[in-house]
């Protein structure tokens, strides 16, 4: 029976089927970080239980880590998490790339770059943007503490199976469009709860003219659809990814040789069946901007702020508490808002392209003097790498802050947040209310629209500059 | 986790759609290596004014709610984070179960819960019911229109039975029935720690793990 490329997934890692008919499914690599894993490791010693496979567990700390002086915890609950992490991998013999290490990062950038993430793999964190992965062409996704603690004992989780959902992005994708537009179209079409139950699985000719860390962008944002995971078939792109590149646990050699032959085998059968497909046309697509505080609340950089009776799919009274707190009023210009901070990065885009792409609008011009502007690489290997580019430069002449890497702004756990009122052009995966800071209002865009927002003081359509 | 066979309670309602677990507990509130003290911290943002007093506009500040332990909400309820924190969040602020309608849009079905908040819910005892959009919508109005109004949950016979205090309107009892996927509801009522279950299957994991390649 043909099969799509998650059902060949799904199906590699079957140990075996429970009674009530859920499965019990074999986890290839976890990933941990400081916040969401103390609990579960408490639940390991109260219960006497081992770490099952140290050996595929792989911890980093990222969300409350500071960006300026990153040795400089002040904020002593947050020094505690990172303390604890320490000493949970030092108990159970678990690799921890630490804020000394220089393959730190954000767990959804270094995942890839370690060579960790590969294709046909099954790949947890509990953190729901662990669908990046998911552009390998592994099933990843994000479970809560008590699953982590599940994964720790047993290296399994119990599983329904879900559906599975064909999103076919077609035509070429427009100058001035990127990964980052092409998903929150999705999110804007389906709505934050329309991948519920689902796996999507991303394809297309358009699809496949992405670099990975486009797919990656694609991937990340999945969950802000309600899906749990999103992938994307594996290809000579995502191939070439992983041959190259410092990536210490990638196959070498023969080893790659078999792995990529059997790779090959696992893009969807053609006439494989989904429970449902949708098909966008990308062709004429202009870059998106959301208005409101959930990720489906989404428009064209053209657009005005819509009246709460014209947003299909959401009641008048959810649009209208929306516009209070952003601060908005129907019919306002979305490129007449003033923009007060600009943050470039997060797990959605803070990776080498995404850091060329903002400095290639930041270069010789200058950050308005009204704005603030952060660029945040998404890893330390990102952050040497940038410097060695010179990008650094780039956005330090134009007066933006170049930082060191860490989740930063996109959840405000760390000292980066914004202050009440303050709107914010952000590269990041949520604009819910108060996720940069309390009261902070938040736009989702591409980097290439955020730095451009920053140069203006106010969004402006990128194409106009290309 | 502890068992769930039936529940009974005061009902409070909170009518919106989306909520997403950055709001029912703030990142602020993250930062700690335990698994409780999140409940005084429920919808933070919502519940308290800058001056830190209660916000008397948050509809679970009014009075008539007090007490509640069975929260009515809009759908799509725990979108976003994997947080499980907001499960602990919710359960330790007092609530035991929470009820929200599954909308049909045309092709697009808006679920009543979100996927990971509802994974993490059965794993903590949090109840999770969903009904239709038309019947929530009900449920909202009999719980505005009579206050103190409360509810029994009966898992066994999949019922919420609401109960009309004496001297109100004599509606005497109303019945809402709810689906549940048989396995969640074994689980509720044997109250089943899922890894020692798990680890029963230890023989056939480490078979598995001879045959497996975790390369590929």
């Amino acid at each position: 029976m043909p099969q799509t490329l998650f059902e060949k997934v799904w199906q590699n890692h079957v140990v075996c089927e429970l009674p009530g008919g859920q499965t019990l499914l074999y986890i290839d690599r976890h990933l941990i970080h400081e916040v969401t894993s103390p609990q579960a490791f408490e639940g390991l010693r109260q219960t006497n239980r081992a770490v099952r496979r140290p050996d595929l567990t792989f911890a980093t700390m990222d969300h409350n880590i500071p960006t300026v002086d990153r040795f400089n915890l002040i904020d002593p609950i947050a020094r505690e998490q990172v303390k604890t992490l320490e000493k949970n991998c030092a108990e159970f013999g678990i690799p921890l790339y630490g804020l000394d290490s220089d393959r730190q990062g954000i767990v959804h950038v270094i995942g890839p770059e370690l060579g960790l993430t590969l294709p046909g793999t099954t790949v947890v964190c509990g953190d729901s943007h662990t669908s990046t992965h998911g552009a390998f062409g592994a099933l990843a996704f994000g479970i809560g503490t008590s699953e982590v603690e599940h994964v720790l004992a047993t290296q399994c989780l119990v599983q329904t199976k879900p559906k599975t959902f064909l999103v076919d992005f077609q035509g070429q994708i427009p100058k001035g469009v990127t990964a980052k537009d092409l998903i929150l179209k999705l999110i804007g079409t389906i709505g934050t709860a329309g991948g519920t139950g689902y796996v999507l699985e991303y394809s297309g000719l358009s699809i496949r003219s992405l670099s990975m860390e486009q797919r990656m962008t694609i991937c990340n944002m999945s969950i802000e659809a309600g899906a749990r995971a999103g992938m994307i078939a594996p290809d000579d792109t995502t191939f070439h990814y992983i041959a190259n590149g410092n990536r210490p646990f990638t196959p070498k050699g023969k080893e790659l040789e078999k792995a990529i032959s059997f790779w090959q085998s696992l893009p969807s059968d053609e006439k494989a069946s989904y429970d449902r497909r949708i098909t966008i046309d990308v062709s004429s697509m202009a870059p998106q901007v959301t208005w409101g505080t959930s990720p489906g609340m989404v428009t064209d950089v053209t657009q005005t702020v819509p009246n709460s009776d014209q947003v299909p799919g959401l009641s008048p009274s959810d649009v209208e508490k929306a516009l209070t707190y952003m601060g908005l009023t129907p019919g306002t210009r979305l490129t007449d808002l003033k923009i007060d901070v600009v943050f470039i990065g997060s797990c959605t885009n803070s990776r080498i392209e995404d850091l060329r792409a903002a400095a290639s609008i930041f270069k010789g011009k200058k950050v308005a003097t009204s704005v603030t502007a952060l660029v945040v690489p998404g890893s330390e290997a990102v952050r040497k790498q940038a410097e060695s580019e010179g990008l650094n430069k780039i956005f330090t002449e134009a007066g933006a802050q170049w930082r060191m890497s860490g989740c930063s702004m996109c959840l405000a756990m760390n000292p980066d947040k914004l202050n009440p009122g303050q709107r914010c052009a952000s590269t990041s995966n949520r604009n819910f209310e108060g996720r940069q800071g309390k009261g902070g209002r938040t736009h989702l865009v591409s980097p290439e629209m955020a730095a451009a927002a920053a140069v203006e003081g106010h969004f402006v359509d990128i194409r106009t500059w290309l | 986790m502890n068992s769930f066979i039936e529940h009974t309670g005061k009902i409070a309602v909170l009518d919106r759609a989306n909520i997403d677990t950055d709001q029912i507990i703030p990142k602020d509130y993250l930062k700690s290596i335990k698994k409780t003290g999140y409940g005084e911290h429920l919808f933070q943002d919502w519940r308290y004014l800058e001056n830190g007093q209660p916000n008397p506009e948050f509809e679970l500040n009014q009075k008539r709610f007090e007490g509640a332990s069975i929260l009515v909400a809009g759908n799509n309820f725990g979108c976003g984070s994997s947080r499980e924190h907001a499960v602990w969040a919710v359960l330790q602020a007092g609530f035991r179960v929470v009820i929200a309608p599954k909308k049909v849009l045309g092709q697009n079905i808006i679920p009543a819960f979100a996927d990971i908040f509802r994974n993490n819910s059965v794993k903590n005892g949090l109840f999770l019911i969903e009904l239709t959009d038309s019947e929530a919508n009900e449920l909202m109005a009999l719980v505005n229109a009579h206050e103190g109004l409360q509810a029994t949950i009966d898992l066994p016979a999949q019922k919420i039975i609401l109960q009309f205090a004496n001297g109100s309107q004599a509606e005497g009892e109303k019945e809402f029935a709810f689906q549940i996927d048989p396995m969640v509801k074994q689980h509720f009522l044997e109250g089943l720690d899922e890894i020692g279950q798990t680890l029963k299957y230890q023989n056939e994991i480490g078979r598995f793990e001879k045959k497996h390649d975790v390369q590929i």
